[in-house]
């Protein structure tokens, strides 16, 4: 357990500044998720607090202790590799245990004592005697995650962890992740990824990044309801939030108007905005209609249950007054 | 990515094979045809020539009326009137042993070297510095400078009288008298095995820098996170991962180091001291009028080369199809 503060973090990799001066503070026990477009540098700041890269200047401090120069193994850290970065020689036994045996003071029954529980956890004690190359994906980054449980760390650490996996998988490994750290109360971890399902579903709190700048930081539904620009408005959410512009934005006093798909109902008749129905998606349990209204891109229309709109049916659509998001030019919120 | 080829057939035909499976193992056997026809007349012939010559009294200047003469040429025991038994033959030739242990001595502390030497070298160029490709580039020079070329070269600095290195020697303090590294017998190896060493340590450097190159980076920034000295990264991690490279390279090198001719033959020429069994074959062969003896001298060092790499794949179990993952 461990808290974790970034003061005015930079990092340039030569001439190219890729981390701009990032505050942040993530909490003891927290699940904090960095998400952002690739490029935005959340990678990088995992990198930075894991102590495999440098920072440029600003302070990095455990638990008010600055650990600019500290090497990665005594920050107490454990990191979950996107490329699960396991020892291809090495058993699974040995790919978890390693780093223990380096350990002075380390009896091999409690080594040994330590895999298993973590083995048990992820239920891959069968696969203790097998090589990387004999396991699926799957099982390949539950030796990942097993390895870093064995380290006992204070703060965990994950490069997109489930991007390698397929869909299936990816669901049912987040729901392990999650409920690991419900298990090792109060371990602080810190996840990195660009799916935002991911982020809401997991992080106790999200920090969205943005061209190496931290762009709101906040729970789910912080960022959800009260997204302080278009970015993280645009970011967060599935279907993507509707953008709207032009007059029908100036009748509402804003440059943008933004609008989620939940929040608009098609109406019989009376509608503020109608639509041209271009195509519709048929989830099962919700569905999608999407609309050419002149706008740059089509507005998405969410609805319950299934419908039964063909492409070219001219609807009229409401959106809910109170769920109705207004920017400035600059892409602010308007209070 | 032969023996991918080569395997496939089997497969096909226990499970009975499809047309297209068919098709594909016709077209390997066009591919690999001109590769066997070449073989068969620049080694096959050649080689099987070598062997028949070796079991004939045959002379350079008759090669066509060679009689057979079984394996006179290898050991003749003859007992004689007076009780006295005589062995004649290459293997009772005290030249021939003494050629085998020069060549073997050679061989072994050569590749020693060269691996060593090589592997620091390669663990230096796959670190990322600025003008690593020049650097790359530069250190294969040696390799690429043709052997004659390279052991005249050095036959000049190592030279008593002319030499660079006596000379730099002497005025450094370090020399009381000037020395005939290549004409004494006590230096003569040193001397070949320097000019070896430096010659061929950038080959094997490059060859096991293709192996280093293969390991993935994360492995290492994992090991970091573990707390994994670099010392122990390099012998529990770096080497086990490189090691089916590495026995590529080891068995490259000493293929080539036991039939080390030419730069023997102009760095320290006669010298009883490097003498090598292909110096030897080639001096009976073509100057003392010996052709059925090089002749088995040759097919000898062709058994002793074969054996050694047939244990050495057995016992390492070599993968020459490479990768460590």
């Amino acid at each position: 357990m461990a808290s974790i503060e970034l003061r005015n973090v930079r990092k340039a990799f030569g001439a190219v500044e890729v981390i701009k001066g990032v505050d942040l503070e993530v909490r003891k026990g927290e699940f904090m998720v960095f998400v952002g477009p690739s490029g935005c540098g959340k990678s990088t700041l995992l990198r930075l607090i894991s102590g495999l890269e440098d920072i440029t200047s600003g302070e990095m401090l455990f638990d008010g202790k600055v650990v600019n120069s500290l090497a990665p193994s005594k920050r107490g850290i454990a990191m979950v590799f996107q490329s699960y970065a396991l020892y291809p020689h090495m058993s699974v036994y040995d790919n978890m245990a390693f780093g223990l045996t380096l350990e002075k003071g380390q009896s091999k029954d409690e080594i040994r004592r330590r895999v298993e529980k973590a083995a048990d956890m992820l239920q891959i004690r069968q696969y203790l005697d097998r090589l990387p190359k004999q396991l699926s994906g799957g099982q390949r980054q539950r030796v990942a995650i097993g390895r870093a449980i064995t380290r006992d760390p204070k703060v965990f650490l994950f490069d997109e962890p489930l991007s390698n996996l397929d869909a299936a998988l990816r669901v049912a490994t987040r729901i392990e992740i999650a409920k690991l750290h419900e298990e090792m109360n109060n371990v602080t971890m810190i996840y990195v990824t660009h799916d935002q399902v991911e982020a809401m579903t997991l992080a106790d709190r999200i920090c969205v990044l943005r061209d190496g700048l931290v762009e709101q930081v906040g729970t789910p539904m912080e960022l959800y309801e009260k997204p302080n620009s278009v970015f993280v408005a645009g970011f967060i959410g599935s279907p993507k939030m509707n953008f709207i512009g032009g007059e029908r934005a100036e009748a509402f006093n804003a440059e943008i108007l933004g609008i989620r798909g939940e929040h608009i109902t098609i109406v019989p008749e009376n509608g503020v905005w109608s639509g041209t129905v271009i195509h519709t998606e048929n989830l099962g349990a919700d569905s999608y209609v999407y609309l050419e209204m002149g706008t740059e891109e089509p507005v998405v229309v969410r609805l319950d249950g299934s419908n039964t709109y063909r492409s070219g049916d001219v609807v009229q659509i409401s959106p809910m007054n109170d769920k109705i998001h207004r920017f400035n030019a600059a892409g602010k919120p308007i209070a | 990515m032969t023996t991918e080829a080569l395997k496939m057939p089997a497969v096909a035909q226990r499970q009975g094979r499809s047309e297209l499976m068919q098709q594909r193992v016709r077209a390997a056997r066009w591919f690999l045809l001109p590769m066997m026809i070449a073989l068969a007349v620049v080694a096959g012939w050649p080689l099987a020539r070598s062997i028949y010559f070796s079991f004939t009294d045959v002379k350079l200047n008759n090669l066509y009326g060679a009689e057979w003469v079984g394996f006179a040429n290898y050991l003749q025991i003859r007992t004689l009137e007076s009780g006295r038994t005589i062995y004649r033959g290459v293997l009772a030739d005290p030249d021939w042993w003494n050629a085998v242990w020069n060549t073997v001595r050679f061989a072994f502390w050569s590749v020693l070297w060269e691996t060593i030497l090589g592997m620091i070298v390669a663990l230096v160029l796959n670190a990322e510095f600025r003008g690593r490709g020049i650097v790359r580039a530069a250190i294969l020079i040696p390799w690429a400078i043709p052997t004659i070329v390279s052991a005249r070269m050095w036959s000049w600095m190592l030279n008593d009288q002319f030499g660079i290195l006596n000379d730099l020697g002497m005025r450094l303090g370090l020399l009381a008298a000037p020395v005939a590294w290549t004409a004494s017998p006590d230096t003569a190896m040193t001397a070949v095995l320097v000019v070896d060493i430096w010659k061929t340590t950038p080959f094997m450097a490059l060859l096991i820098l293709a192996g280093l190159q293969m390991i993935p980076k994360d492995i290492y920034e994992a090991a970091n996170i573990d707390g994994v000295h670099p010392i122990k990264q390099f012998f529990r991690i770096t080497l086990p991962l490189v090691r089916p490279a590495l026995m590529v390279a080891i068995i490259f090198r000493v293929l080539d180091a036991l039939r080390i001719f030419d730069l023997i033959y102009v760095l320290t020429p006669n010298s009883a001291a490097t003498k090598t069994m292909s110096v030897l074959a080639q001096e009976n062969l073509f100057q003392f009028d010996n052709f059925a003896e090089g002749s088995t001298q040759s097919t000898l060092l062709f058994l002793l080369i074969a054996l050694f790499t047939i244990i050495y794949i057995w016992l390492g179990k070599v993968n020459f199809d490479g990768g460590a993952r």
